[in-house]
């Protein structure tokens, strides 16, 4: 966890107090967030538009210039997928981020897939 | 994944991204990790999930709940195949008590790489068994340990008791031969896609 609010119990594993960033809140709003679904910013995120935000918020905003999915998003602002859904679902509500939801790939996209590995 | 704009009407950027998920799993140690790092264009990256219920902590300050909790866990890494396909290959967390951690991880994924260790095969039987009762395509990657005894591949297949999946033998330490684990999982999930459009369109 960042924050340094991280603490060790042998026998359960790290503790930590995720949902601190979200206010307590442990449910986001009605968008369906998947690990690799695709979170993008509707605004630069400026010095303005900064200042209205929650830094967790405005880093997320930063990170989303370009596509990134939800999984990304939380290794980025090291918090845990739920609680980082949370702050991607308010971003969502308040129109400044918006996000595809994954569909199954057809055969012309595995083909893709296999040419792109081939070219590592 | 092709990905569907969630507000048809806003104005989205790079219209059409299309991205896919696979799943490294097999017990622990067996080089899921390894295998991520060797594919990926960036050094595996690590999310967390929560492992358990939120508990109330009664002691807590100024009446705030304080939730406590643990986390488990994931690697994983990211290929950009071309600026609108993104494959993320995902590591699952090897103990059991991480397999809540594999519902949401196997939703959408187009298949897995179970990986295999030759001296301690029985640790794949619970990765096998979760793809095949949820019909996961996977194939079999028999990641080669120095000193282990080199088996056969069908003396693998015969052994896990998969019939029709394909056994690749590999180290997870290289590239090129990550690759070809990748690319025959690829494969496998192809010929059972049009295996499924043929026998749809004859019945
Ligand atoms: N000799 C050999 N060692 C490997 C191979 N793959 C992984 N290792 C080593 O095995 C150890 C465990 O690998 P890791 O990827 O962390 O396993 P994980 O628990 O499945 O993620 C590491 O020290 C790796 O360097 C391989 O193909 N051959
Ligand atoms: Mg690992």
């Amino acid at each position: 966890m960042s924050r340094g609010e991280t603490w060790f119990d042998e026998a359960a594993g790290p503790l930590v107090r995720p949902y601190a960033v979200t206010r307590g809140r442990t449910r986001g709003g009605q968008a369906d967030l998947q690990m690799i679904t695709l979170v993008i910013a509707l605004q630069r995120l400026t010095s303005a538009l900064s200042a209205q935000l929650d830094p967790e918020h405005a880093q997320i905003m930063s990170f989303c210039q370009h596509p990134k999915s939800v999984a990304e998003i939380s290794a980025e602002v090291h918090l845990p997928l739920s609680v980082v859904k949370i702050l991607i679902g308010d971003l969502i509500e308040r129109r400044l981020v918006t996000f595809r939801s994954a569909v199954t790939p057809d055969l012309q996209v595995l083909q893709a897939v296999i040419n792109g590995i081939r070219q590592l | 994944m092709v990905y569907v704009s969630s507000e048809p009407g806003s104005p989205v950027p790079d219209l059409q991204v299309t991205a896919v998920k696979m799943l490294v799993a097999g017990g622990f140690g067996v080089g899921k990790t390894t295998l991520v790092g060797s594919v990926s264009e960036i050094p595996p990256l690590r999310t967390e999930e929560l492992l358990t219920e939120l508990s109330r902590d009664v002691d807590s300050l100024a009446g705030v709940e304080a939730k406590t909790t643990t986390t488990v866990a994931l690697d994983f890494g990211r290929i950009t195949i071309s600026p609108q396909l993104v494959l993320y290959l995902f590591g699952t967390p090897g103990q059991d008590r991480f397999w809540f951690m594999w519902n949401e991880l196997s939703a959408g994924a187009l298949g897995a790489v179970v990986l295999a260790d030759t001296r301690r095969l029985d640790t794949c039987f619970p990765a096998v068994d979760f793809f095949e009762r949820r019909g996961i395509p996977f194939v079999i990657g028999v990641n080669c340990f120095d000193g282990s005894q080199q088996y056969d591949i069908d003396e693998v297949r015969e052994a896990l008791d998969v019939e029709g999946v394909p056994v690749v033998l590999c180290d997870a330490r290289l590239r090129e031969s990550c690759k070809q684990v990748l690319i025959a999982l690829t494969e496998h999930v192809i010929k059972l896609a049009v295996r499924r459009q043929q026998s749809s369109a004859s019945s």
